[in-house]
């Protein structure tokens, strides 16, 4: 069992196995359901308060989604820490400026790398507050309480994920679902 | 059932769980490989099922877990009012940064945690960026193409007639598993 903590790889089954009861656990103790977008717009909207405290208070969707260090927003520096924590026990830490299976198509080019993945990180940002949430929060804790509105999200972020990368990296030619084909 | 009211109401003690609860998470997504970018290219492009059976197994396991919580009492269903306009439209942009960005907002924090400089500076200020612009368009969206296309059930048993959620929930179990065995055997 201890091995486990160090291991670098768990298998997906058993990883998402706990995830699920974690899920459970956060429904029972907390009554939430765990997501994490939320998160990074109340961190916006603190740092928007920082500048202009009026302007964000007469926000909308701030009055909804209140910018402050709660459950919800907990999450997220949570997870850099848990990550932190697994990468570490397991010795794969280390710092990585542009990710390899990028690098291996487009060269090194940080100025590149970063202009495409900002990109992506704000369409993520506003299309998940769009959809009502995350991969987490409707892929993972609304598809297991059977949830409409989050099996409508998770096919938009499949779809829309699944045909953007084609059109960056071209089909993976003989891997997969397309050694099937 | 006091016990965990007193524990639901006390938000410091909240405050420290939500804390607790995202460490676990950000540990089982980097144990699971999701944090990594190759990984969840790997499933968009449909040759690594890595990202597909992570969420599958927590959807299977909670899925049977919180229900089992709700016949007891113990939990209440939390889920949005449906709408093609919000949920498939906002989806649909999410999953355009979710290909050119390579991660999805949990794995951003998983993957900043692991020492992805990328997962930094393009992923969690692209979020902070694009959360803070939903924000400010709000008051049209929400009033406008969110409200488009609106669906009158919001979960699978209220679609089929309000039926027990267990008939739903046993045969979603077994199509789950069913699909396990088909990825694996065809080494997928």
């Amino acid at each position: 069992m201890l091995e486990l903590l160090f291991a670098a790889r768990w298998s997906p089954y058993l990883a998402g196995a706990g995830i699920g009861l974690l899920v459970c656990l956060a429904f029972l103790l907390s009554n939430r359901p765990i997501g994490c977008s939320t998160a990074f717009l109340k961190a916006r909207g603190m740092l928007g308060g920082l500048v202009s405290p009026e302007r964000v208070e007469s926000m909308e969707y701030y009055q909804r989604f209140a910018p402050t260090v709660d459950w919800q927003f907990m999450i997220v520096p949570g997870a850099i820490i848990g990550g932190f924590i697994a990468s570490l026990l397991s010795g794969t830490f280390g710092l990585e400026l542009v990710p390899t299976f990028w690098a291996d198509r487009f060269g090194e080019s940080v100025v590149l790398r970063w202009a495409v993945g900002l990109a992506g990180g704000i369409l993520l940002g506003f299309g998940s507050r769009w959809a009502g949430g995350c991969t987490s929060g409707h892929g993972i804790s609304g598809n297991l309480q059977l949830s409409l509105a989050s099996m409508l999200a998770a096919a938009g972020f499949f779809i829309g994920g699944i045909l953007v990368s084609l059109a960056i990296f071209g089909i993976p030619d003989g891997r997969g679902v397309w050694g099937l084909v | 059932m006091t016990t965990i009211q007193g524990i639901r109401n006390n938000r410091s003690l909240q405050t420290g769980l939500g804390l607790l609860f995202g460490i676990l998470f950000g540990f089982l997504l980097v144990r699971g490989g999701a944090t990594e970018h190759e990984v969840i290219w790997g499933q968009l492009l449909l040759y690594d099922f890595t990202v597909l059976k992570i969420m599958l197994s927590a959807v299977l396991v909670g899925m049977i877990g919180f229900h089992l919580l709700r016949s007891l009492g113990l939990v209440e269903l939390h889920v949005a009012t449906p709408s093609l306009g919000s949920n498939l439209v906002g989806g649909l942009i999410f999953g355009l940064g979710f290909g050119l960005l390579g991660l999805c907002p949990g794995t951003v924090a998983g993957a900043i945690g692991r020492g992805s400089v990328d997962a930094l500076v393009a992923g969690a200020i692209g979020l902070l960026i694009g959360t803070g612009l939903f924000a400010r368009l709000y008051p049209r969206i929400s009033r406008g193409i969110a409200r488009a296309g609106p669906l009158p059930w919001k979960t699978v048993p209220e679609l089929l007639g309000n039926v027990n959620p267990w008939i739903v929930v046993v045969p979603a179990a077994i199509a789950i598993l069913g699909l396990f065995w088909v990825l694996e055997t065809l080494g997928l």
